[in-house]
């Protein structure tokens, strides 16, 4: 397991946000969270990151026990996390916000970082043509796609993605998945959270369903997406 | 209203003004800088300037004593008291972060609280350095240091190193040297920090920092060494205002920081606070501004002047005169 989560408790105050998570992300593989609104998602990620405090339990990356890392160390370890919504820096530059991506980098005028770059814009042409646009007067679906170029350019072992489809239109949308699967078979471990469940399950190695702050139920993508509940619950009834 | 008087000296108005207005200037890039990236208020800035102008004093003191010194030696003489005052200044701000801030914000204390703290902070720096005789005593060091810590609660003067040449006429003022020194200078360091903060990789980290903490984390940014960056350089560059200060007015006191420090601030708001380039713009206009409006309506009316200035910029440009955030701004 590249990724191990352990008994996660996490509170706001006196609220419990999450509870007694417990899952694996298996090295290579997609692994995906769906939930409604308010079931806990963001927080399970932002918690991996090491934004958010946990109360009990432990997170181990790649064995070694992260739980109280600084979000900063997360990152060097090779754990990148593009964040729900608008998460670009809106003063900066296309270019700028792709290299705050690449910020643990070292190798900021190597070849490699510039066949990176390329790749991102390889991915997502608009970016090229607005590298020196500042990034808060782009649209929200430009936004969207820098912050996930961002991500990239962080070449992580894990990269969290918290709903990387949000505000996309639909075609783009079905582009997103295609990239992230992409991103996937070039070796990078992918953790989704995703509220077109569809679309992330049809991915997914590993599914979890969460349910105010608690996972409710796991299996395989395809298993929970041919699964009549699951089906009525998150794909709309049908797919 | 007395218009001749400001028309017959209008350059040397102008030119005295600007002087101020950068020292103004360097000062409210520390409190701009601190505000862009933890909406806090560093009200105890004001002291960190005031450490620095007895450090450039004290270094001059110790360099120089009472004999008068070749050009070359003073030149090195300005330049030790320069980096004492900027070394000084830098300390006390890193202080300030680490114990009267740090411990708050950890804990997610409300702003208002650290600003409490901030006041605090403020008031034992000044008292400290206008009670040193009896601080030094604590330490049986009062007979060692006298020079140094007596008179601590009275303007003590700094000796002069160099002659303060005359240079070249602009209307029918004279700059004189010190006027250039403090401009270009000012300025020089003010160009260099700016693009630190746009090229540097530390000064990115800081901007996004500024704009977004939480995403700055992810991106693998250290909030605390962006913080302490953030404290560090506004500190030394109110060194540097302190060191350019005491080669203008020359004199300091225990309480010096108090009115310099809320000029700088309102230079800071006044150019737009957040804004590194606000705050040179802000210094410059009201440097220039309060020796015009004292020309015009008398001395004892400057500091009304400067706040006037501030309200009635402030009513029709609310975010100042750059306006944006060090977060939102491009710089
Ligand atoms: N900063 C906060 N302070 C207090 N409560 C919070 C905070 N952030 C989240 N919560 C609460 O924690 C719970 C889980 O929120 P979270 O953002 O993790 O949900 P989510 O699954 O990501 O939802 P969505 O699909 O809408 O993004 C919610 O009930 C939310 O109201
Ligand atoms: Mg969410």
């Amino acid at each position: 397991m590249l990724l191990e989560v352990e008994g996660l408790c996490v509170n706001y105050g006196h609220i419990e946000a999450i509870r007694d998570i417990t899952f694996g992300v298996e090295e290579g593989s997609i692994t995906t969270l769906i939930g409604a609104n308010g079931a806990g998602k963001t927080t399970t990620l932002k918690t991996i990151s090491g934004l958010r405090k946990v109360r009990e339990g432990r997170i181990l990356f790649e064995g070694k026990d992260i739980t109280h890392l600084p979000p900063y160390e997360r990152v060097l370890l090779g754990l990148s996390q593009s964040p729900e919504g608008r998460g670009c820096f809106p003063g900066m530059t296309v270019r700028e916000n792709l290299d705050m991506g690449a910020y643990v980098r070292k190798d900021a005028r190597s070849k490699a970082y510039a066949q990176d770059l390329e790749r991102v814009f390889h991915l997502f042409p608009r970016l090229e043509e607005r590298v020196s646009q500042t990034a808060g007067t782009m649209s929200g679906g430009e936004q969207q796609m820098l912050a996930i170029g961002r991500a990239l350019m962080a070449k992580p072992r894990l990269i969290l993605l918290d709903e990387p489809s949000m505000g996309l239109a639909p075609k783009f949308i079905q582009q997103i998945f295609s990239i992230i699967g992409e991103i996937n078979e070039q070796g990078t471990t992918v953790l989704l959270v995703e509220q077109n469940a569809a679309q992330a399950l049809k991915r997914a190695d590993t599914a979890h369903i969460l349910e105010t702050g608690e996972i409710v139920r796991s299996g395989t993508g395809a298993e929970l997406a041919g699964d009549d509940s699951v089906r009525a619950a998150y794909l709309g009834g049908d797919v | 209203m007395n218009f001749d008087f400001l028309f017959n000296n209008f350059a040397e108005l102008t030119v005295t003004g600007l002087a101020f207005g950068a020292i103004y200037a360097l000062i409210a890039l520390g409190y701009t800088m601190v505000y862009g990236v933890l909406q806090l208020i560093n009200f105890a800035h004001s002291e960190v300037f005031m450490y620095g102008t007895f450090a450039a004093l004290w270094t001059t003191m110790l360099l120089v004593g009472d004999t008068d010194v070749s050009t070359l030696r003073g030149i090195g003489v300005l330049l030790c008291s320069l980096v004492a005052a900027m070394a000084m200044s830098a300390t006390i701000a890193l202080l300030l972060e680490r114990f009267a801030y740090r411990p708050l914000l950890k804990r997610n204390a409300p702003r208002l609280i650290a600003l409490i703290s901030a006041i605090g902070a403020s008031f034992v720096l000044a008292e400290l350095m206008g009670l040193r005789d009896r601080v030094a005593a604590w330490f049986g060091l009062d007979d060692n240091l006298s020079e140094y810590v007596s008179g601590a609660r009275i303007n003590r003067s700094m000796p002069s190193v160099l002659e303060n040449k005359q240079l070249f006429p602009i209307g029918d003022y004279q700059v004189t040297s010190v006027d250039v020194l403090v401009i270009v200078s000012a300025i020089a360091m003010m160009v260099a920090l700016d693009q630190f903060v746009r090229r540097s990789k530390m000064g990115r980290g800081i901007r996004a920092t500024a704009q977004d903490p939480e995403t700055a984390a992810l991106m693998g940014v250290n909030a605390t060494r962006a913080v302490q960056m953030t404290f560090l350089l506004g500190g030394l560059m109110a060194g540097a205002a302190a060191f350019l200060y005491m080669l203008k007015i020359e004199t300091t006191k225990f309480d010096v920081g108090f009115l310099l420090g809320v000029k700088a601030f309102t230079a800071a708001v006044l150019g737009g606070i957040g804004n590194l380039r606000g705050a040179l713009v802000g210094g410059l206009i009201l440097g220039v501004a309060e020796n015009w409006g004292s020309a015009l309506f008398g001395s004892e009316w400057r500091d009304v002047v400067a706040f006037v200035l501030l309200v009635v910029i402030l009513l029709f440009r609310p975010t100042g005169i750059l306006g944006e955030s060090l977060g939102k701004a491009r710089a």
